[in-house]
């Protein structure tokens, strides 16, 4: 069928150009301008090229802040991929106790992020939160606001008990889908658990793991509210993660200049990243169809 | 290979049973002999996938036991059974060769790797599929997939019986006809017990030496496709099988007579007073139109199918399907039906009656 030319379609297209515009493009572009420009004060600014963005690369503060990051990120999905599967596995097929579990699962996601870390702050606290003091009563010294590895468990801790459900909503809906007659054929077949799981329920979890490890990849790569609000980004700098540095850069020190080049830097490696995975789940889907 | 045996078995899926209707398998016995080749015929929902997934063990049935060989299997799992079974929609392992996916049966039992690799080609080269071994079986279309359900059901030579669950409902016609050939001779070849379930009259009686016809829940006739033909047990066999079915007419009957509205059709047999609803049956095929002979009927259409005519009539106000001869001439004055005496058979309540020689 031949397509009719109509010119007139941009006007549709405009009122969602003109929103994102607003609400994206804009913003974007003043830190764009903030990145290449440097000021002394009273709003007036002058060129300064790349300059920033060589001042990062060379500065040990943002590499050390994104080793942690890369780190986190890596623990994060190590911990909630599998016990994500895990959970889902173990989830009731149908019945009550499914739709129970689905809403049980469902909680920690309605939670705001920084009520999340409100919750962890005080429940681990020594003196007044359940794990804190059980911990100090048991003779275990734990204490977030002073222990490196107190701090890290915390936060990972925190990130697994608010995230995992997704993992395992989406797995959950991707066993879902495997019909009856693949574990029947299964068993005639004689295939052991660990193959049933290896052969029918990993490849028909594919699809929906790639953006649950996409989701997560994300979200931990990005994650700032949650540990701000228990650790403050310490002891010292050890739980100091991209967009922790980023605010205390942009915030707390003002210089707007490296800011703006962190946070661009800090996009494009996301972009990046994602764009990775977008290609290779596309592919996957190729090769399935 | 062995004898199958089902005692006394009966299946519901509700928890507590109360009347016969809570059954989705009425109560059955039945042994399927060692080596034969029988068709599960049914409509939809009439109970024969049930019955398969109680022998293949993946249901436990409600009551009864089922035995192989004399020895009771009842509660065995599926893989104590040695059994295999295709289902209706392909089931592969996508990430698997197709070469993986026919060995791993036998991979799962701890074959040797010779003896694999030798009966996954021979498996392979009967499904067609020999060039195909190394690829892998995503991507496949539907009728690729099926065939290798079919040869991973095939592929383990000391399986106790074969179950098919409408195994060809996604293959094209022109397979179908090409895999229901080569099931038949492997089944001439190595007498596997083979249990076929199908909806559909022309696989059955092609497939089966003995076709079971299943109706809400009930085995109504096991026969071999002629007795099926000739003599159905009751007045769904005789409709399910057959293209078109039976005809069946309410009735009186007294002695060897049936009466319908005061005229009466002669019968090859003599029958006592009967209760309930009697009805007889004539298959189209032993029916014949006339000008002279015979009972008044009202031809509403006529299908000219190829080989013969379906003739749809109207007969003192139910439907009758007359089948002639395609030489024959089919004339507006042709306008009476008579019946083959020794084909019509006598039906109270659905079941049919025996009869004396007259």
């Amino acid at each position: 069928m031949e397509k009719t030319v109509n010119q007139k379609a941009w006007f549709l297209v405009l009122p969602v150009l003109l929103l994102v515009a607003f609400s994206a493009v804009i913003p974007l572009m003043t830190v764009v301008n903030y990145a290449f420009q440097d000021t002394f004060g009273n709003n007036v600014f002058f060129w300064a090229g790349l300059s920033w963005f060589e001042e990062l690369i060379e500065s040990d503060r943002m590499w050390a802040a994104l080793g942690r990051q890369a780190i986190f990120s890596a623990i994060i999905l190590a911990i909630e991929i599998p016990l994500g599967i895990f959970v889902a596995l173990n989830m009731p097929k149908k019945g009550f106790w499914a739709s129970f579990c689905l809403v049980l699962m469902s909680l920690p996601l309605l939670i705001p992020w920084n009520v999340v870390g409100t919750i962890w702050q005080i429940f681990g606290r020594v003196d007044i939160g359940l794990l804190g003091y059980t911990l100090d009563k048991l003779g275990i010294s734990y204490n977030y606001t002073q222990d490196f590895y107190a701090a890290w468990i915390t936060v990972i801790v925190m990130d697994v008990w608010h995230w995992t459900s997704l993992v395992a909503l989406l797995a959950y809906a991707g066993l879902q889908s495997i019909p009856d007659a693949y574990y029947q054929a299964a068993k005639i077949d004689q295939a052991s658990r660990w193959n049933v799981f290896r052969y029918i329920e990993l490849p028909k979890m594919a699809g929906v793991l790639m953006i649950a490890i996409l989701l997560r990849f994300m979200d931990s790569f990005m994650i700032y509210t949650e540990p701000f609000v228990v650790t403050g980004g310490g002891p010292g700098n050890a739980t100091t993660f991209l967009s922790i540095d980023l605010v205390k850069m942009a915030l707390g020190q003002f210089d707007l200049g490296p800011a703006a080049a962190f946070s661009l830097m800090y996009f494009l490696v996301i972009l990046l990243i994602s764009w990775v995975f977008y290609t290779v789940m596309t592919n996957l889907d190729k090769r399935e169809g | 290979m062995a004898k199958i045996t089902l005692d006394n078995l009966a299946h519901s899926y509700l928890p507590n049973p109360t009347s016969e209707d809570d059954f989705a398998l009425k109560q059955l016995d039945h042994d399927w002999v060692d080596g034969e080749a029988y068709a599960l015929l049914g409509s939809s929902g009439c109970g024969k996938s049930t019955l398969l997934n109680i022998i293949s063990g993946l249901l436990t049935p409600s009551q009864g036991r089922i035995l192989f060989d004399g020895k009771d299997v009842t509660n065995a799992p599926t893989a104590e059974r040695n059994i295999a079974q295709v289902f209706q929609f392909p089931v592969v392992y996508d990430t698997m060769t197709v070469r993986d996916n026919l060995a791993f049966p036998l991979k799962n039992r701890g074959e040797k790797p010779a003896y694999i690799a030798e009966r996954v080609n021979q498996i392979a080269k009967m499904i067609g599929m020999e060039h195909e071994l190394g690829r892998k079986a995503r991507g496949l279309t539907a009728d690729a997939k099926q065939k290798i359900s079919l040869g991973r059901g095939m592929v383990r030579e000391d399986v106790n019986a074969l179950l098919f669950d409408e195994p060809l409902t996604v293959i094209d016609p022109h397979m179908k006809w090409e895999l229901r050939t080569q099931l038949k001779k492997l089944h001439h070849e190595f007498g596997h017990t083979m249990i076929y379930v199908t909806h559909d009259q022309t696989e059955a009686l092609t497939f089966a030496d003995k076709v079971v016809v299943m109706y809400d829940g009930r085995v109504v006739q096991i026969g071999t496709p002629e007795e099926l033909f000739e003599t159905p047990e009751h007045t769904f066999v005789g409709y399910f099988i057959g293209s078109p079915g039976m005809n069946v007419i309410p009735a009186k009957v007294d002695g060897d007579k049936a009466y319908i509205n005061g005229s009466y059709v002669q019968l090859g047999r003599g029958y006592a007073p009967l209760d309930g609803k009697v009805e007889i049956g004539v298959r189209p095929e032993f029916a014949t139109l006339s000008e002279t002979d015979g009972l008044p009927v009202k031809i509403r259409r006529i299908e000219d199918v190829g080989r013969h005519k379906i003739i749809r009539a109207e007969f003192f106000g139910s439907d009758i399907n007359i089948i002639a001869n395609e030489g024959t001439p089919i004339s507006a004055d042709m306008n009476r039906v008579s019946f083959d005496p020794a084909h019509v058979n006598v039906y109270a309540n659905d079941w049919r009656v025996k009869g004396e020689a007259a």
